[in-house]
């Protein structure tokens, strides 16, 4: 129940490169556990032009599936050298990039699993509200019973799904944000 | 359309015209709904700390020894969530432009002058009652670009995480009094007027320092975690 009325959204504006520290979007230090992966892409808008003034968030959970929070009390062990926050500001092309660990199983109920998956908080100019999607990896079997992507119509689960591909001998996850008409990415109201 | 879990009357909707950036860059398509799990209602905010004391004074934090040029204010507040709870430990993160309305900013071109001592980015975390404090100077108006003389009102930006992912927030928060409130389109997305007022700060004489600084009040609500129960995500019996 709320008694006190909620503080508003306004847009980022064009101007918060400042909060963006330098090296905010590498998420791992070589003690991190789990397989290395870099999650990159590029933002667009309804006219397919490249969003040069958006912020990603991501949150994420450890290679063993366990979100370093209070609320999270489960077993599964931390890992200290993972928070699994990250930010990136995207560049003139629109494309921004993660170096990260691919997440493990997380929860759904207690007794049912939800696949691997990155949340994301997309903010920019012209955004009045921050936009909350999710990236899956096509890898993972676990895509087929996900009970989030199951909300979603078959034909859009695919804007949802990283696409796996290799780049200096890594592995690179391809994950492009339409914020609006064709291959629009799903966004989720939460 | 406006996001479901968000009340239609107080976050603005992510098409408004007026506003033009939004017309390309604001969804189609109906945004899907699915009762939050532990990814969302975990986090960043618990875990993203890292700041320092000097963080928190703009008026000092460009690092040259100087001071910033400008009305000396305090901005100060509580951030709490829905149900009153303070939100202890959070980090708040702001950014404005000077006193003259210019951003520190490759993008900026407004031909206002740069104050070589203010950087305009501060941080610092809520305290154990979930207050606040930062020192700075009142930001300008500036022109911008989205029709005929435009102008933003003062401003300062103010990016929370809160206890929860469905907690972040990043708004901006307004000062008593402006005229340009009326013409800003992008404070006016707000779709009602109660939830407008939220964002304008309140002078507070009791936080202004004598013959130092003027005071201001802004208290932020974010969404709560108690807003939605988490209960399936309580560890069976024998597995604590």
């Amino acid at each position: 129940m709320t008694v006190r009325g909620l503080t508003p959204s306004q847009t980022v504006g064009p101007f918060f490169h400042g909060i963006v520290g330098d090296g905010a979007n590498v998420l791992v230090t070589p003690e991190t556990q789990g397989d290395r992966v870099r999650v990159e892409g590029r933002v667009y808008d309804g006219d397919r032009a490249p969003v040069r003034d958006a912020i990603v968030e991501i949150w994420q959970a450890n290679a063993r599936g366990r979100y370093r929070h209070p609320i999270d009390r489960r077993s599964v062990p931390l890992d200290p050298a993972f928070v699994g926050f990250g930010r990136a500001a995207t560049d003139d092309a629109g494309a921004y990039w993660f170096e990260t660990v691919k997440p493990g199983l997380v929860p759904f109920t207690a007794d049912t699993w939800q696949a691997p998956h990155i949340n994301v908080a997309v903010s920019a100019r012209g955004l009045l509200n921050h936009l909350l999607t999710r990236i899956y990896f096509e890898d993972e079997p676990g895509n087929l019973e996900d009970p989030v992507l199951q909300r979603v119509p078959e034909h859009r689960r695919r804007t949802l799904v990283a696409a796996r591909g290799a780049a200096g001998g890594r592995v690179v996850y391809r994950f492009d944000i339409v914020l609006q008409g064709d291959a629009e990415t799903v966004f989720f109201d939460l | 359309m406006t996001p479901i879990g968000r009340d239609a009357e107080v976050f603005p909707p992510y098409l408004y015209e007026a506003y033009r950036a939004t017309i390309r860059r604001s969804p189609y398509e109906t945004l899907i709904e699915f009762r939050p799990t532990l990814s969302e209602l975990t986090g960043p905010g618990p875990a993203v700390s890292a700041v320092t004391p000097e963080d928190a004074d703009l008026t000092r934090n460009a690092g040259t020894g100087g001071e910033a040029i400008g009305e000396r204010i305090i901005v100060t507040g509580r951030v709490l969530t829905g149900d009153g709870e303070p939100v202890p430990g959070t980090l708040v993160e702001v950014w404005q432009c000077n006193a003259a309305g210019r951003y520190r900013h490759r993008v900026d071109q407004h031909g206002a002058p740069l104050d070589p001592n203010f950087l305009g980015i501060g941080r610092c975390l809520t305290d154990a009652q979930g207050a606040y404090r930062f020192t700075t100077i009142k930001p300008g108006a500036y022109p911008w670009e989205n029709h005929e003389n435009a102008w933003r009102p003062a401003h300062i930006h103010f990016s929370l995480f809160g206890p929860s992912w469905l907690s972040r927030l990043i708004t901006q928060m307004y000062f008593p009094g402006d005229p340009l409130h009326a013409l800003d389109p992008i404070m006016n997305s707000i779709p009602t007027a109660e939830a407008r007022a939220r964002l304008v700060a309140a002078y507070a004489h009791d936080v202004t320092q004598p013959r130092w600084a003027l005071g201001y009040r802004f208290d932020v609500v974010l969404r709560g975690p108690t807003a939605t129960p988490f209960e399936p995500f309580e560890p069976a019996a024998g597995a604590r």
